[in-house]
């Protein structure tokens, strides 16, 4: 009887098709309203969360969030160097920069300053070059899809030339040379990201008094980092945050001041009620067109047990083929038409669990209230 | 196979004194008012009467789908009313067929998945059912029409499926609601005489409710009802006589 099921749903093409597309649509819609937001959110912290090996963030008393920079000095450093439970501390310096290309284009860009000793906070992925050669002369490290198209050059035919090792172009009137390129998250502005050494970034900038943007500390083995937080705070007037304490405070910062969450969400919560209603209601529809035919199957005999097994097979049959069609769709956006998109757009196993719980939500409750309906038809309708 | 030979001293249809009324504003009407009839295994029995006098609600009762206020009822032996909601499912699935005047026919499945249907429910395989659907369809006539649409065919040849799906189980007992009312003279009695013919093969009691008097030499016995009341048992012949 599950076949027989079956073909009456798909036998009513018109209804199946609406059903299937708005289930998918839907599934679609919540799918790329779920990436951008993800996306989004995890890309105004996608710088802390590149820097790893690192215990304590140093910041001045009154940031909230990794964009917002207070520079410090640098004598900073070395009071917080003099903090017991400290093993090590460097700076890092991080702001924007306009780059002069060869062909005399520029672009904008953020500039990260590594301490020149240590290279702490360098990016870990290299995709040629070595993270050591930011020590010659004018280097600088640039991120592959900056490489591949914003800082590319164009050549005498117009052609873009990707930017590799080699290449070069000025910072502030300071030339730069490409000894590497690292692969990197893209960052919420999606400009290109430039690494050199911290005192390197103090001579390309030499009109800037102050150029410490964040203070890197590694604690000792063994060390206790609420205690160590603390005594930063007492001796240098610093807040120190673990790297979780700031990507969420820069979270709720970002989330408090944008009003993103509302927007995005406001736009997939009107995606799952008008598509999931549609679909709901097509089912729903197609249940009560076909309700006469379940009475006349169950005069002829069929169990409670086998109309459930039928309309539970209908309704779990559209929504996983229209969640499939859905999510094939939402994958190959995210893939092919927005992969260029500002902001980095993954499909995630949480977001595909979450898309998936959503589509099921409406599938049992169109089911239900299909099966409902069919449950409470009296059979005796079947001679009116 | 002549008409006494099916005719067994076993009954399929016991109604004693069944009554039922229905709610109304003006408090409940009485529809049946102590019903009482049967019928023997194999017997073609029509119910007929004045519209509003209860047959419908005689037959809903008879076939299970309608539970009576008094009086006994009971089909092969067996009352309804005493089993639970699945037995009694399985009590129909097994030994009850319909034929309704409006066909009934599930407009997406084809021709023969209308007639499979019994067979499926009865926990036949979809190639075995197929194959005894389409040998039934044979028989009353539309043995090219098993891949069609039920919507493409003409009235009579969707009562011919009804039927073709109300007997394939081979049920003992059919129930038929006004089968011939939507047909012209000569597809109702088209109708009439396959119904006849397969219910005799097959051993099938048939009750008939019908308005038609153009197929009542059909019947062995016609029931003749009067507000809730079966008033007359008679043959076709001396129904004839009485209408003149
Ligand atoms: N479910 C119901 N609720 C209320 N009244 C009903 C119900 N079913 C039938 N009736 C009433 O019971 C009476 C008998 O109805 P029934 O359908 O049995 O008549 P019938 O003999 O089949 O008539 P017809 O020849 O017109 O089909 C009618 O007055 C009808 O209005
Ligand atoms: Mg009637």
């Amino acid at each position: 009887m599950l076949r027989v099921s079956w073909k009456m749903l798909v036998g009513d093409t018109a209804k199946y098709l609406g059903i299937l597309f708005s289930l998918a649509f839907t599934t679609l819609l919540i799918t790329q309203q779920g990436a951008t937001l993800l996306g989004i959110l995890s890309s105004t912290t996608s710088f802390i969360d590149s820097i790893g090996g690192v215990d304590l963030w140093v910041v001045d008393a009154r940031v909230q969030n990794v964009d917002d920079i207070k520079a410090l000095t640098d004598t900073q450093v070395y009071r917080v160097r003099s903090v017991p439970g400290v093993a090590w501390a460097v700076p890092l310096y991080k702001g924007s920069i306009k780059a002069r290309l060869p062909d005399g284009t520029s672009q904008n860009c953020q500039l990260i300053g590594l301490d020149d000793a240590t290279l702490i906070g360098g990016p870990a992925s290299m995709l040629s070059g070595r993270l050591a050669d930011l020590r010659n002369a004018d280097a600088v490290l640039i991120d592959e899809d900056a490489a591949r198209d914003k800082l590319a050059r164009r050549d005498a035919n117009g052609q873009q030339q990707a930017a590799g090792v080699g290449a070069t172009f000025e910072l502030n009137d300071h030339r730069a040379t490409v000894v590497g390129v690292y692969r990197g998250q893209r960052n919420f502005q999606s400009q290109p990201v430039v690494y050199t050494t911290y005192n390197r970034a103090k001579t390309i900038l030499p009109n800037e008094r102050k150029l410490l943007s964040y203070i890197l500390v590694r604690l000792q083995p063994g060390a206790d980092v609420v205690s160590v937080q603390t005594l930063i705070r007492q001796s240098t007037g610093l807040r120190a945050y673990t790297g979780e304490e700031f990507s969420s405070s820069s979270l709720a910062y970002f989330i408090q001041n944008t009003g993103v969450i509302m927007n995005v969400g406001l736009s997939a919560v009107m995606a799952f009620v008008i598509g999931g209603g549609i679909a709901g209601m097509t089912f729903y529809d197609f249940m009560l067109d076909n309700q006469r035919y379940f009475a006349v199957l169950r005069a002829m005999g069929t169990r409670d047990a086998t109309m459930v097994g039928m309309v539970t097979l209908q309704a779990a049959g559209v929504t996983l083929i229209g969640f499939g069609l859905g999510i094939g769709a939402g994958a190959a956006l995210l893939r092919f038409v927005l992969a260029n998109s500002e902001i980095s757009l993954t499909l995630t196993w949480p977001l595909l669990a979450a898309v998936g719980s959503i589509v099921v939500l409406v599938g049992v409750v169109a089911g239900t209230m299909g099966l409902l309906r069919v449950l409470r038809t009296d059979p005796a309708v079947v001679f009116k | 196979m002549s008409a006494s030979a099916a005719a067994s001293s076993a009954t399929a249809l016991r109604c004693v004194g069944v009554t039922r009324s229905f709610a109304s504003s003006a408090g409940p009407v009485p529809v049946l008012r102590g019903i009482d009839l049967d019928a023997r295994e194999g017997e073609v029995l029509f119910l007929v009467g004045p519209s509003g006098c209860g047959k419908t609600t005689l037959l809903t009762v008879i076939a299970g789908l309608l539970r009576r206020d008094g009086g006994e009822c009971s089909v092969l032996g067996e009352d309804q009313e005493a089993m639970d909601k699945g037995q009694a499912a399985d009590f129909r699935r097994a030994n009850i067929g319909f034929v309704f005047q409006a066909y009934n026919l599930i407009p997406t499945l084809s021709v023969a998945e209308n007639v499979s249907v019994p067979l499926l429910l009865n926990g036949r395989s979809w190639a075995a059912a197929r194959r005894d659907a389409e040998a039934v369809l044979a028989s009353v006539g539309l043995a090219d029409k098993a891949d069609e649409s039920p919507s493409r065919l003409s009235g009579g040849q969707q009562q011919r499926v009804a039927i073709a799906r109300a007997i394939v189980h081979a049920p003992r007992l059919i129930v038929c609601d006004e089968p011939t009312s939507a047909l012209d003279h000569k597809n109702g009695e088209e109708v009439m005489r396959l119904l006849r013919q397969l219910a005799r093969e097959k051993g099938s009691t048939l009750v008939v409710v019908t308005h038609d008097h153009r197929i009542y030499d059909y019947a062995d016995r016609i029931a003749e009802m009067d507000d809730g009341r079966v008033v007359r048992i008679s043959t076709p012949a001396e129904a004839a006589r009485h209408d003149q």
